[in-house]
């Protein structure tokens, strides 16, 4: 019994170390960032429990800025579910890349589901556990990392509050360039480029029609049309048998 | 205190309504059930498509007819990409970038 409990407690340790260091990107960004949130929503009115409380519960990068709005102005709860539904619809489409992936996670895969932002779900797509590792605690790690450092982030942001005066201007490139490093991992990766090129013209093109605020979903739904319709080009026979 | 218990409720909201859409697909297909061939061969290529849209979501908001151009975000994610194709270490790349751009924006390129 001892023995047995020993090893489990060496294999989550060692989940949690092969885990730590693929989440260092996102650890920059998400500590600047909630910091960034915590600041706004205290000079709000709401101070760092609010932060706290929402940074665990909600959990949500984007959806969280647009909520200091939302609590600000008084908006309506029609409005605020419509709004949430709409910032976070991109979600579904997370869920959708990851269905195999969670498979025997057991009691882990609720919280894995909860706690797919933007950057875990990067990460959880780019990030591959070294053979020794179990696969998955070392995914529920990263999922669990990332969200602490954003809740630190957004609670020491709650603290500071307008105090806060050094110069972090351009910080959340961090962001920026780990997509863009999750991009170039892909394109090394694999042969074909074109569901990257379809995700990157169909991104582009919705940008420059619908606008900064309201592209995401065109995009989501016209790279989704356009890689049905080249599905036949694509979907390999020895990975489709049922096809 | 109403006020608090309507921001608590606003805030519950929204909790519940990420978690549903985080959580829908998993109800549609769900692990003991054969997932339909399509759904699975858009499991397998969106996440490319979705990293592709992210990178754009992240420039959404730069302007390329105002100054600066775009010139700090191209300069930036071109110094991301050949640091990253050239030594393959992504703390390295992400690191030197944002710092690359943070003084491109805070000083080269102030407004």
């Amino acid at each position: 019994m001892q023995k047995e409990t020993s090893a489990k407690a060496q294999k989550v340790k060692l989940a949690l170390r092969a885990a730590f260091p693929m989440t260092i990107p996102v650890m920059v960004g998400y500590l600047f960032l909630g910091a960034a949130f915590g600041i706004l929503l205290e000079s709000k009115g709401y101070g760092f429990g609010w932060a706290a409380l929402m940074s665990v519960i909600v959990y949500a990068g984007s959806m969280q800025f647009v909520a200091v709005d939302l609590l600000a102005t008084g908006a309506g709860f029609l409005q605020v579910a419509l709004m949430t539904l709409m910032v976070n619809i991109r979600h579904v489409f997370y869920g959708l890349s990851l269905l195999g992936k969670f498979q025997n996670f057991g009691a882990k895969k609720p919280y894995m589901i909860f706690s797919l932002s933007d950057e875990t779900f990067s990460l959880l797509c780019s990030a591959e556990p070294p053979k020794n590792v179990d696969r998955s605690w070392f995914f529920f790690f990263i999922a669990l990392l990332d969200q602490l450092y954003w809740i630190v982030g957004s609670v020491v942001g709650g603290l500071l509050g307008s105090s806060f005066s050094f110069n972090t201007q351009g910080i959340d490139f961090a962001m920026t360039a780990l997509f863009v490093v999750i991009f170039v991992n892909q394109w090394r990766e694999t042969k074909s480029h074109a569901p990257a090129l379809a995700g990157l013209a169909c991104s582009v093109v919705c940008l420059l029609l619908f606008g900064a605020d309201n592209f995401i979903l065109p995009a989501l739904i016209s790279m989704v049309v356009l890689l049905t319709v080249v599905r036949k080009r694509l979907d390999r026979p020895e990975e489709e048998a049922t096809t | 205190m109403t006020g608090a218990i309507r921001a608590l409720l606003v805030i519950a909201l929204i909790a519940l309504v990420t978690f549903f859409t985080r959580l829908l697909p998993f109800v549609l297909f769900p692990e003991g059930k054969e997932t339909p061939p399509y759904v699975r061969y858009l499991g397998k290529v969106l996440p490319f498509a979705i990293i592709a849209m992210l990178v754009v979501y992240c420039l959404k908001g730069t302007s390329l007819l105002t100054w600066p151009y775009g010139l700090p975000e191209l300069i930036a994610v071109a110094a991301v990409v050949a640091l990253h194709v050239w030594k393959k270490n992504t703390l390295l790349s992400i690191g030197v970038g944002t710092v690359l751009y943070m003084v491109l924006v805070q000083f080269v390129f102030a407004t």
